[in-house]
């Protein structure tokens, strides 16, 4: 794509190379063709501007994965305005949460969601017009709500700059609320392109969709196949947490370009049954967001001997910005983690100690400069002024708040967070989120959360002190903590204890209680 | 309620508190506590529990039966072992 070109244009491309190709593929064979798709998209851009969405708007998306959600988020962009995704599946207090915060123009919302998001919206006091969108599934409700709508006349695709936003997708954040990490056409071009060139899609590729449409391994799995005229094959919700399951459909849909968090390859290496099934068309298997425990993923490579496996690493901030492709063979005696390896073509990389000088010995926190990096959260700004190194020259640095070292080949190797931001089942998650919501219980005093990480994955627990010194039912507690957070932030174990470690300072000792951990 | 299917509740409740809910006071677990939207069941949990119910009670689950439709909750997992059983003539 030129770097000058919105994110949608690549799909432009393709329908007008080969309209009759199939664009996307539901887990149940529904498809849609490039043409339908793009006729799909280009009617919800014409509602939208009807209803007053244009340049500079937010949209929001609350729908289970579909081809109905993929159009509407071209739809969205070819209207000018930005989507923004929320996770269907998390407590509708979080996602109303998200609708209003990210000041959203109107949503488009699910049937079976909008009394949840109408009730939790009402609760903030907000106000979002929303469109009720029916059981998704092939295109056929977006284009059934649409059909309902009084006809809207067929307008022009927008033409945003390349600092418009394309989208803004919500992480877990410090404060106990999320942030909306904003994105623009050109952070999003910039990615793809770099996509293109290391990974080299053509037509006939057919790429998985696992990561759910919140998540930013989304990006890649929409926009590079789309770009190519290649089919996106999505990945249901269930289904995608079946390793026996999952691995027949790689076989059976013909998979030819897997991605995903590394714990959906570990289940799937230790308990998918992967042997008993060939994978002619797999010929790559790309996963990010987390530390794949060597055990696994030894296992899987010896499962899967042919494709070619990279290791992606970079924040929603910047997207992937380094990568390592794993050799063909892993060693035996191997027992650390590959390194993240080197840095994209299109992004720059620097190394900074604690006070932000140039590191030294080489180790401490990864910055990350170029087209790729957000330009902010969305309406944060105290987050905002911490996120990029104090520059004088102009340019923008982001503080990935990852501590990495260079191994003998020049490849970055992770060390670990600078604060207390974790990744579980390849999300982020901000351990004071989680305090936040176990302080909100009534029978609590304190509670304090530590993550753990062993070689089967990352435990997170939580400390917590009742106020009456006795024991609280862990089915209390969890389902407390599942009213508000989204599932993989419930902790996974819970100890009572009289009071919490501190330090001198008077601040939770979360060293001394991990070592209690 | 027969009492083949209390049977069945206590072998399931009694299963779920030795193996995910150690220490916890077993009355707070009744049959239509969430256990799967809650974490109290996570996906690896999900399955050893599955190959219990398979063994436990001679039944097959289907990949689409081992999600939260099915078994989120004690009562749920006792309608699928009664329409399994039912189905097998047993």
């Amino acid at each position: 794509m030129s770097g000058s070109a919105p994110l949608f244009a690549g799909l432009e491309a393709s329908w007008r190379r080969e309209p009759g190709r199939v664009a996307i593929e539901e887990s149940d064979g529904t498809a849609i063709t490039y043409d339908a798709l793009h006729d799909l998209a280009d009617r919800a851009r014409d509602h939208l501007r009807v209803l007053g969405v244009g340049p500079g708007d937010h949209v929001g998306l609350c729908m289970t994965k579909s081809i109905d959600a993929v159009a509407a988020m071209f739809g969205i962009m070819k209207a000018g305005a930005a989507y923004v995704p929320c996770d269907p599946n998390a407590p509708p207090a979080r996602n109303a949460f998200i609708l209003s915060d990210c000041a959203v123009r109107l949503a488009f919302v699910e049937e079976k969601f909008t009394a949840g998001v109408t009730k939790e919206l009402a609760a903030l006091g907000a106000s979002v017009p929303l469109v009720a969108i029916g059981a998704v599934g092939g295109g056929a409700a977006l284009r059934g709500a649409l059909d309902a709508r009084p006809a809207a006349p067929a307008a022009q695709d927008a033409t945003p700059s390349p600092d418009d936003l394309a989208y803004i997708l919500c992480t877990s954040g410090s404060t106990g609320r999320p942030k909306g990490v904003m994105l623009t056409h050109r952070n999003a071009v910039s990615f793809v392109d770099w996509c293109l060139e290391t990974f080299r899609p053509v037509p006939d590729d057919r790429f998985s969709s696992h990561a759910p449409f919140h998540f930013d391994l989304s990006i890649l799995d929409i926009y590079v196949p789309l770009h190519e005229g290649a089919t996106l094959v999505l990945v249901d919700h269930e289904l995608g947490k079946d390793p026996a399951a999952l691995a027949e459909f790689i076989a059976r849909k013909r998979i030819s370009v897997w991605y995903s968090a590394p714990s959906i390859l570990s289940l799937m290496a230790e308990m998918g049954g992967l042997t008993g099934r060939s994978y002619p068309d797999l010929r790559h298997v790309l996963f990010a967001g987390e530390v794949f425990p060597i055990r696994h993923l030894r296992s899987l490579r010896e499962q899967w001997p042919a494709p070619r496996f990279f290791n992606l690493y970079g924040p929603t901030e910047t997207n992937v910005c380094t990568f390592h492709e794993i050799p063909m063979t892993i060693p035996k005696e191997r027992a650390d983690p590959y390194p993240i390896g080197k840095t994209c073509s299109h992004l720059k990389d620097r190394v900074v100690d604690l006070d932000g000088a140039e590191a030294k010995d080489g180790s401490g926190e990864l910055c990350i400069s170029g087209p790729a990096v957000t330009p902010g959260y969305w309406n944060r700004e105290e987050q905002n002024a911490r996120a990029y190194l104090p520059t004088t020259d102009g340019i923008k640095w982001y503080r990935t708040g990852d501590i990495v070292a260079r191994d003998g080949n020049g490849d970055y190797v992770f060390h670990g967070r600078r604060d207390r931001m974790v990744k579980k089942r390849g999300y982020r998650v901000e351990l004071g989120e989680i305090e936040a919501c176990l302080y909100t219980h009534p029978r609590l005093r304190q509670a304090a959360v530590v993550a753990i990480e062993s070689d089967a994955g990352l435990t997170v627990k939580a400390f917590v002190c009742s106020h009456d010194g006795q024991r609280v039912s862990i089915i209390d507690l969890k389902r407390h903590c599942s009213e508000k957070l989204p599932l993989y932030m419930i902790p996974d174990v819970f100890a009572f204890t009289d009071a919490l470690p501190t330090t001198s300072t008077g601040k939770v000792d979360y060293e001394k209680l991990k070592k209690l951990a | 309620m027969t009492s083949q299917n209390q049977d069945v509740i206590e072998a399931i409740k009694s299963f779920v508190l030795k193996e995910f809910l150690p220490g916890e006071d077993p009355s707070a677990l009744e049959e239509t506590t969430p256990l799967i939207t809650t974490g109290i069941l996570d996906s690896i949990a999900t399955l050893k529990l599955v190959v219990f119910l398979e063994e436990r009670f001679g039944i097959q689950l289907e990949a689409h039966e081992a999600g939260v439709e099915h078994l989120n909750t004690i009562a749920d997992m006792v309608t699928l072992v009664a329409g399994k059983r039912a189905q097998g003539g047993s």
